[in-house]
C-alpha cells in the first residue's frame, strides 16, 4: 500500500535526523580554533624577492591587466643599469577576489597568494596595502628562481649568459 | 461563595507561577530548538553567551526590546499593533484548564494545581484556539503587504480546517471521559491512559496540533523561502518576539493537552506528578523539534487534501467506532 511505505519514508527521514543528533558536530569554533590552509590557499598577496635579495617585480602590469576587479595599480620606474622597477605599488584588498590571476600573471614570480586569510580592518581605507605592506623579505613559493638569471636580456649580465640560454648566433656568420 | 484570604493568595501565587513557568519554558523552547536543531545539522548551536550558551534567551531579548518598533505606510496601525497579542494571549490562557499535577495541600487547604477547573475546559481550549487564528489573520491583513496577506490567508484556511480534525478527535476522548472538565478528563485515565483506547485519535489530534502550532510539515503561514516570514513579515522587534513566543507557548500548551487527553495527564509511576506531566510536554516538544529537522513543508493543496478528505473523515468515522463500541460494552 502506498500510505504504508510513505510512513515508513517518514520515518526512515526521522531515524536519520535522531542519528545525526548524536553525531560529532564538524564545527570548527574558528577564534579560538583555527585550521591550518592548505599551501596554496589563496588569500593575502605578496611581493616577494629573488634568491639575491633583489625585487622581483618587473613593474610589467600585467598582474593590473589580470585582475579582474583591478585592484593592483602601480608605477613602473628603471634604474639606472636598465632594470625596471615599481616605484610604487598598490593592491586595494578591500576590492580584491582573491582569485589568484595576478599571480598566473605574473613571468616573473613576483605577486603571489599567501595562506594568510586574517586581514580584516575596522577602517576600509587600511586595506589598501602599499608596497611596503607587501613586499617580503623571502622567495616565497620559488626559493631557487630568478627572472634576470633565465631572461634578463642584457641587465644583469651579457646577452647569453643566462641559465639555459645560447649565446646569440651571429647572422653575418651565417652567410654563405 | 465566601473566599479565604489563603485561598486567593495561592490562587494569585498559581498564576503567577504558570505565568513565570510558561514564559521561561518558551524562551528556553527557542534555544532547545536551535540547540536540537544544530546537532540535526551536525552543528553545535548557539554556545556563546554564558555557559553552553545558557543566556542566550536573554539575549534575544535584549536584542529584541532594544529594536526599532517599526510599522509600515498603509498598516492599520491598531490592528496591526494588537495582532501580536491577539496570536500570544490566547495561547497563554489556555494554560488555565490544564492540570499540571495531582492537587496538594498547603495550609490546610486543598489546591488543584490547575488555574480554572472549569467544567467545559475541552471548550474553552476550543473557543481560545480560535480566537489565536485572529492574530494570524489580523497580523498579515493590517501589515499592507502582499506576503503578510498571503501567510494570513493560507494561515486562517489551514487553522481553521485543522481545528475542526482536532476538535473532532476529543470527541472520542470526551465520550471515554464522560466530561468536559479536563480534571476528570485526566482523572479517567488513572487506570488506563486513552491512547490504548483511542491511538487513532491520538495520531490525528497530533498530526492537527501540529498544523495549530504552525510546526514545520504545517508552516504554510509562514513559509520563509517563499513569502520571506508569511503573517509576520513586517513585524519587527518586540511585537515580532510575541508572535514568537506565541509560537512556543503554543507548542508547549498543545503538547499539555496531548499529554492531558490521551496520555494520562500528570498519571504515572514513582516520579512526581508535576514531573511526569513536565516530562510529558518536554517530549512533544521535542518531538515537534525533531519534525521540524526532518519533514519539509506541504504544498497548499496537499495541506488541505490532507485535512479534509482524510484527516475529518478518519475522526468522524473514529468517533462512530467509539459510539458502537460504547454501546456495545454497555
Amino acid at each position: 500500500m502506498k500510505i504504508l511505505s510513505d510512513i515508513a519514508a517518514l520515518l526512515t527521514g526521522m531515524w536519520i535526523t535522531w542519528k545525526h543528533i548524536f553525531r560529532r558536530p564538524v564545527t570548527i569554533q574558528y577564534p579560538e580554533e583555527k585550521r591550518t590552509p592548505y599551501p596554496r590557499y589563496r588569500a593575502r598577496i605578496v611581493l616577494t624577492r629573488d634568491p639575491d635579495g633583489g625585487e622581483r617585480c618587473v613593474a610589467c602590469q600585467l598582474c593590473s591587466a589580470a585582475c579582474p576587479v583591478d585592484c593592483i595599480s602601480m608605477q613602473p620606474g628603471e634604474e639606472a643599469d636598465g632594470r625596471r622597477y615599481a616605484e610604487w605599488f598598490r593592491i586595494n584588498f578591500a576590492r580584491c577576489i582573491f582569485c589568484g590571476l595576478c599571480a598566473e600573471a605574473c613571468p616573473t614570480l613576483a605577486i603571489q597568494m599567501t595562506p594568510d586569510f586574517e586581514i580584516c580592518k575596522r577602517d576600509i581605507m587600511d586595506l589598501v596595502y602599499e608596497k611596503e605592506d607587501l613586499l617580503i623579505d623571502g622567495c616565497g613559493k620559488s626559493p631557487e628562481y630568478n627572472f634576470y638569471r633565465h631572461a634578463g636580456i642584457g641587465v644583469t649580465q651579457q646577452r647569453g649568459e643566462g641559465i639555459e640560454e645560447k649565446r646569440p648566433v651571429d647572422v653575418r656568420s651565417l652567410l654563405p | 461563595m465566601i473566599y479565604d484570604p489563603i485561598d486567593i493568595a495561592l490562587i494569585l501565587a498559581k498564576i503567577g507561577l504558570v505565568f513565570f513557568v510558561i514564559l521561561t519554558l518558551a524562551a528556553y523552547l527557542v534555544f532547545a530548538e536551535r540547540k536540537v536543531l544544530a546537532w540535526i545539522q551536525d552543528r553545535k548551536g548557539p554556545n556563546r553567551v554564558g555557559p553552553f550558551g545558557l543566556l542566550q534567551p536573554l539575549a534575544d531579548l535584549i536584542k529584541l526590546l532594544t529594536k526599532e518598533d517599526f510599522r509600515p505606510i498603509g498598516a492599520d496601525k491598531w490592528l496591526f499593533y494588537l495582532a501580536p497579542a491577539m496570536a500570544a494571549i490566547p495561547a497563554i490562557m489556555i494554560f488555565a484548564v490544564i492540570p499540571f499535577g495531582a492537587p496538594l495541600t498547603l495550609f490546610g487547604h486543598t489546591v488543584p494545581l490547575q488555574v480554572a477547573d472549569l467544567n467545559v475546559g475541552l471548550l474553552l481550549f476550543m473557543a481560545l484556539s480560535s480566537i489565536a487564528v485572529y492574530g494570524v489573520a489580523l497580523g498579515g491583513w493590517a501589515s499592507n503587504s502582499k506576503y503578510a496577506l498571503l501567510g494570513s490567508i493560507r494561515g486562517l484556511a489551514q487553522l481553521i480546517s485543522y481545528e475542526l480534525s482536532m476538535g473532532l478527535s476529543l470527541v472520542p476522548v470526551v465520550m471515554l471521559a464522560r466530561s468536559f472538565r479536563l480534571s476528570d478528563i485526566v482523572n479517567a485515565q488513572s487506570g488506563c491512559w486513552f491512547i490504548v483506547y483511542q491511538p487513532l485519535a491520538f495520531v490525528i489530534f497530533l498530526i492537527s496540533i501540529a498544523a495549530e502550532c504552525k510546526r514545520i510539515p504545517f508552516d504554510l503561514p509562514e513559509a520563509e523561502g517563499e513569502l520571506v516570514a508569511g503573517f509576520h513579515t513586517e513585524y519587527s522587534g518586540m511585537r515580532f518576539g510575541l508572535f514568537f513566543v506565541g509560537e512556543y507557548i503554543n507548542i508547549i500548551v498543545l503538547g499539555g493537552l496531548a499529554a492531558t487527553f490521551f496520555l494520562g495527564g500528570w498519571h504515572g509511576p514513582w516520579l512526581p506528578p508535576a514531573v511526569w506531566f513536565a516530562l510529558k510536554v518536554l517530549s512533544f516538544a521535542f518531538l515537534f523539534i525533531w519534525m521540524r529537522g526532518t519533514l519539509p513543508r506541504l504544498r497548499y493543496d496537499q495541506l488541505m487534501h490532507f485535512g479534509w478528505k482524510i484527516l475529518t473523515p478518519l475522526a468522524l468515522v473514529n468517533i462512530v467506532v467509539t459510539g458502537w463500541w460504547l454501546v456495545l460494552r454497555g
